[in-house]
């Protein structure tokens, strides 16, 4: 007798709305390049979203051959060095990051895991995925204008960021603007589909209560986009017409070159409370997803269902609401009053308290779990360990006065890159070998993906931990080289060099990630259905790669939560999401589809 | 499509009233806002995230108001309209509130004859709605051109004081603009679906290729009503403080 059912799951709710009106493409054009399909958008955004990434990655390489050989390569000048921290920042975070877990993951799992056959508003989230290509273009543009793209750091402060000079100046800040606020434009018609589809468009027994946490993760965080991207797009215009039209919003009384410049009368500390306005929630939105995901990707691969769901959901919502009254705390060094800082400290530490007690959870859910070491459960592992560890020296960074001595060190460096960087990254590499199955049927190659994880998860701590030392020293970030200083040890170079090495081979492993992805493509272990035997909705469309529309012909029932795992008396050891009670101890319950479940009652 | 399992098909649903009934809805299934449409709750959270853009623009303005070293001109005296000798001030922006206040009427009169199914009353007055938009735009360019041209006012600077003011005046007056202009265009072309009957026979759109239907004459209303009370604050605290 099946015991476990969250809430009374033998009646499921009449359907509330008609069938949604799907367009059907006709052509090779509208079905995988002009397409309307949130798995094929999806699809579209991760690829654009990796090669941006990849920019990414390289310049971070030649960041890290100037830090760890300077002198060496006479093809890095200041300038040059200044542009690739600048563009490294902003694509990780925004083009990369934002794009992936929201463009890419939000738009594959969202219909999938809520039972919809597709985003509310298919053709405005096609647009959606053009408007951030074209973002995209406009921002690699600005590497080849004259002068290249713009090197005033990835938070653009006023009045450096538009000086003659800081490089880039001419015109890729302009580029830079531009493509941020292309960027919001393109995220805005993505994200209101994602928010409406979660909030409207569930399938009939698919309470909020019942969404896997993934969905949650990426609700939240789509919300966050949608109040936190418009401090950014009106700075974008504002410091534009600055640049082009002469206007002083963010610009003082300046002289440059021994001659008084036009400006006068600007706010350069309004750019910093409109950036970290974004920049702060900026931080949750790319770890809200990672939390929801890592949070399913432990539930399914230690066959146990999450420990206090409920928690975890308010503890997403309450982390997102607290991310928009903390951004100062970036800002202790700007020169505020003690109250404020006091007041952005306090905020900033209760944040600790939600955040903890997920990774409480995290470990209660693996706590006397069945954990099966897959290459997703690794990363996942990996995860929390990492997070634990970019958190704590947050908890460092929040308070004002031992943020101001390790400010603009190595330190924060190390903080931020475990914390918002690796962490995230780890999530993405986890759910991609989770749910490749799902997208094309086969599994990736394991030994590749375990050489893959080992040398990622090793590599970053090897890279981050002595940047944390590095830090406590008193290396400045930013910095084009060291030079002479009475307080840095000789000793800090040869770590500098050990750093760079590692930073080399990890970045080069990801090429063999990418190999993976391309080769399991056509050579992979063909997956079946369900290969994780996962419950939640996703894996038990009739189709598997689900096909247009998801469903086929009758949308899914949902009888129960997504995290029913080791259920005592169930014939497996998962339920589905759709299974009826009254077919849970059955032989046939894995098998039960969504056509199935469209027979009379039993 | 047929209808599966066990459901309870024969209770009607009685919500209960008050906070009890926001939580029953939000812990149901399916929508938690029941009969919202998809469109108009798009449409809502969509202003949400422009009401931000907007107080941030007016934030800003506050700020460098604040920040700027010289005097701020006094609105009253910089726009004023001089008719037969005397200066009456802020007299345009008054028209222009008054036109932009009643094409909000309009507007709600002709969601009110659509839902009554009334093709040609709600295309009427959406076409006049749209009529004061683009006089409102019209006054508006009137407005730049004089001060531009006659007074002398640029974004980077002014003769009356502080440079931020025509800063601000033109980004925040040119984003409200931007706005009903987008306003417009779009109610001239909700209106001609109206007219032609489209929304009742379910006509597919050109671009979406989804059927309409009269919710978008509200979700258009939504929209302009939002354009109108952004330009309330934008008078209150642009050009009366």
């Amino acid at each position: 007798m099946a015991s476990f059912a969250p809430t009374k799951a033998e009646q499921v709710p009449p359907a509330e709305v008609g069938e949604m009106d799907l367009y059907h493409s006709h052509s090779w054009w509208t079905t995988y390049v002009f397409s309307q399909d949130a798995k094929v958008i999806a699809i579209q955004y991760s690829l654009t979203a990796i090669s941006i990434g990849l920019v990414a990655l390289v310049l971070s390489w030649l960041m890290r051959l100037q830090l760890g050989f300077p002198d060496t390569f006479s093809f890095i000048d200041a300038g040059e060095y200044y542009q690739y921290i600048t563009m490294h920042g902003m694509i990780m975070v925004i083009y990369l990051l934002t794009a992936l877990f929201l463009g890419g993951f939000g738009n594959y799992l969202i219909p999938l895991m809520v039972g919809a056959r597709d985003m509310v508003f298919p053709y405005v989230n096609m647009l959606s995925y053009w408007i951030y290509l074209l973002a995209v273009l406009v921002l690699v543009a600005s590497f080849f204008v004259p002068g290249g793209p713009t090197g005033a750091g990835w938070t653009l402060y006023p009045p450096q960021a538009i000086l003659s000079g800081t490089p880039g100046s001419d015109g890729g800040i302009i580029l830079m603007l531009v493509s941020l606020a292309l960027f919001i434009v393109g995220f805005t018609m993505g994200g209101l589909n994602y928010v409406v589809t979660v909030l409207q468009a569930r399938a009939r027994g698919m309470t909020l209560m019942r969404m896997p946490l993934t969905v949650w993760g990426i609700f939240m965080a789509t919300v966050l986009a949608l109040l936190a991207f418009p401090a950014l797009f009106v700075g974008a215009i504002m410091m534009t017409l600055d640049r082009i039209l002469g206007t002083s919003f963010f610009m003082p009384a300046i002289v440059e070159m021994g001659e008084q410049l036009a400006y006068g009368g600007g706010s350069p500390i309004l750019f910093q409370h409109l950036f970290w306005f974004f920049g702060h929630p900026e931080v949750y939105i790319v770890a809200l997803p990672a939390f929801g995901i890592v949070s399913d990707l432990l539930s399914v691969h230690a066959r146990r269902n999450i420990f206090g769901y409920r928690m975890m959901v308010w503890a997403i919502v309450v982390i997102g609401a607290l991310s928009f009254v903390v951004w100062a705390h970036h800002m202790y060094v700007s020169g505020m009053h003690p109250y404020f800082g006091f007041f952005f400290a306090t905020t900033t530490l209760i944040i600790a308290v939600p955040t903890a007690l997920k990774v409480y959870n995290w470990t209660l859910t693996l706590w006397r779990g069945n954990i099966h070491l897959t290459i997703p459960m690794l990363f996942a592992i990996a995860f929390i360990i990492t997070f634990v560890n970019g958190g704590i020296t947050g908890l460092f960074l929040g308070n004002a006065v031992v943020d101001i001595p390790l400010s603009d060190t190595m330190f924060v460096v190390a903080h931020f890159h475990m914390v918002m960087g690796v962490a995230p990254i780890l999530v993405i590499f986890g759910a991609i070998y989770h749910w490749y199955p799902l997208i094309t049927g086969r599994m990736l190659n394991e030994t590749l993906g375990w050489i893959h994880f080992w040398v990622t998860f090793l590599g970053a701590y090897a890279i981050f931990l002595p940047l944390h030392y590095l830090g406590f020293l008193g290396v400045p970030r930013r910095y084009f080289e060291m030079g002479e200083t009475g307080f840095i040890p000789p000793s800090a170079a040869t770590l500098n060099e050990f750093v760079t090495v590692i930073a080399l081979i990890v970045g080069a492993t990801q090429v063999l990630f990418l190999f993976n992805l391309a080769w399991s493509l056509s050579k992979g272990k063909l997956a079946g259905r369900n290969p994780w035997r996962a419950a939640s909705l996703e894996w038990q469309t009739p189709e598997s790669p689900p096909g247009h529309g998801n469903w086929g012909p009758a949308l899914p029932l949902v009888y129960r939560w997504p995290y029913a795992y080791s259920v005592p008396g169930a014939a497996e050891d998962f339920i589905p999401q759709n299974v009826p009670p009254s077919r849970e101890t059955g032989n046939e319950s894995h098998e039960a589809l969504p056509g199935a479940a469209a027979q009379p009652a039993e | 499509m047929t209808q599966a399992a066990v459901t309870n098909e024969g209770q009607a649903r009685t919500p209960p009233e008050g906070w009890q009934g926001i939580a029953a809805d939000w812990s149901s299934d399916q929508r938690a806002f029941k009969n919202v449409p998809w469109g108009k709750a798009m449409m809502w959270i969509f202003l949400l995230s422009d009401t931000f853009i907007f107080s941030i623009f007016l934030l800003s303005y506050m700020t460098v108001r604040m920040s700027t070293t010289e005097p701020w001109p006094d609105p009253s005296t910089v726009f004023a309209l001089s008719f037969g000798g005397e200066k009456i001030p802020l007299i345009l922006i008054a028209i222009m509130t008054f036109i932009l206040i009643s094409s909000s009427g309009t507007m709600a009169m002709a969601v009110n004859f659509g839902y009554r199914r009334d093709r040609v009353k709600s295309a009427v007055l959406m076409l006049v709605t749209a009529l004061f938009g683009a006089m409102f735009v019209g006054m508006q360019a009137f407005e730049w051109t004089k001060l531009i041209v006659e007074e002398g006012v640029r974004p980077w600077g002014n003769p009356f004081g502080a440079a931020q003011f025509g800063s601000s005046f033109f980004m925040i007056t040119g984003f409200h603009g931007f706005h009903v202009s987008i306003g417009v265009l779009f109610l001239i072309i909700t209106a001609r679906k109206v007219w032609r009957g489209d929304f009742d026979r379910e006509k597919r759109g050109f671009f979406t290729s989804r059927k309409g239907n009269y919710e978008a004459v509200e979700i258009m209303g939504l929209y302009w009503h939002f354009v109108d009370l952004v330009w309330v604050f934008i008078f209150a605290v642009f050009y009366l403080w």
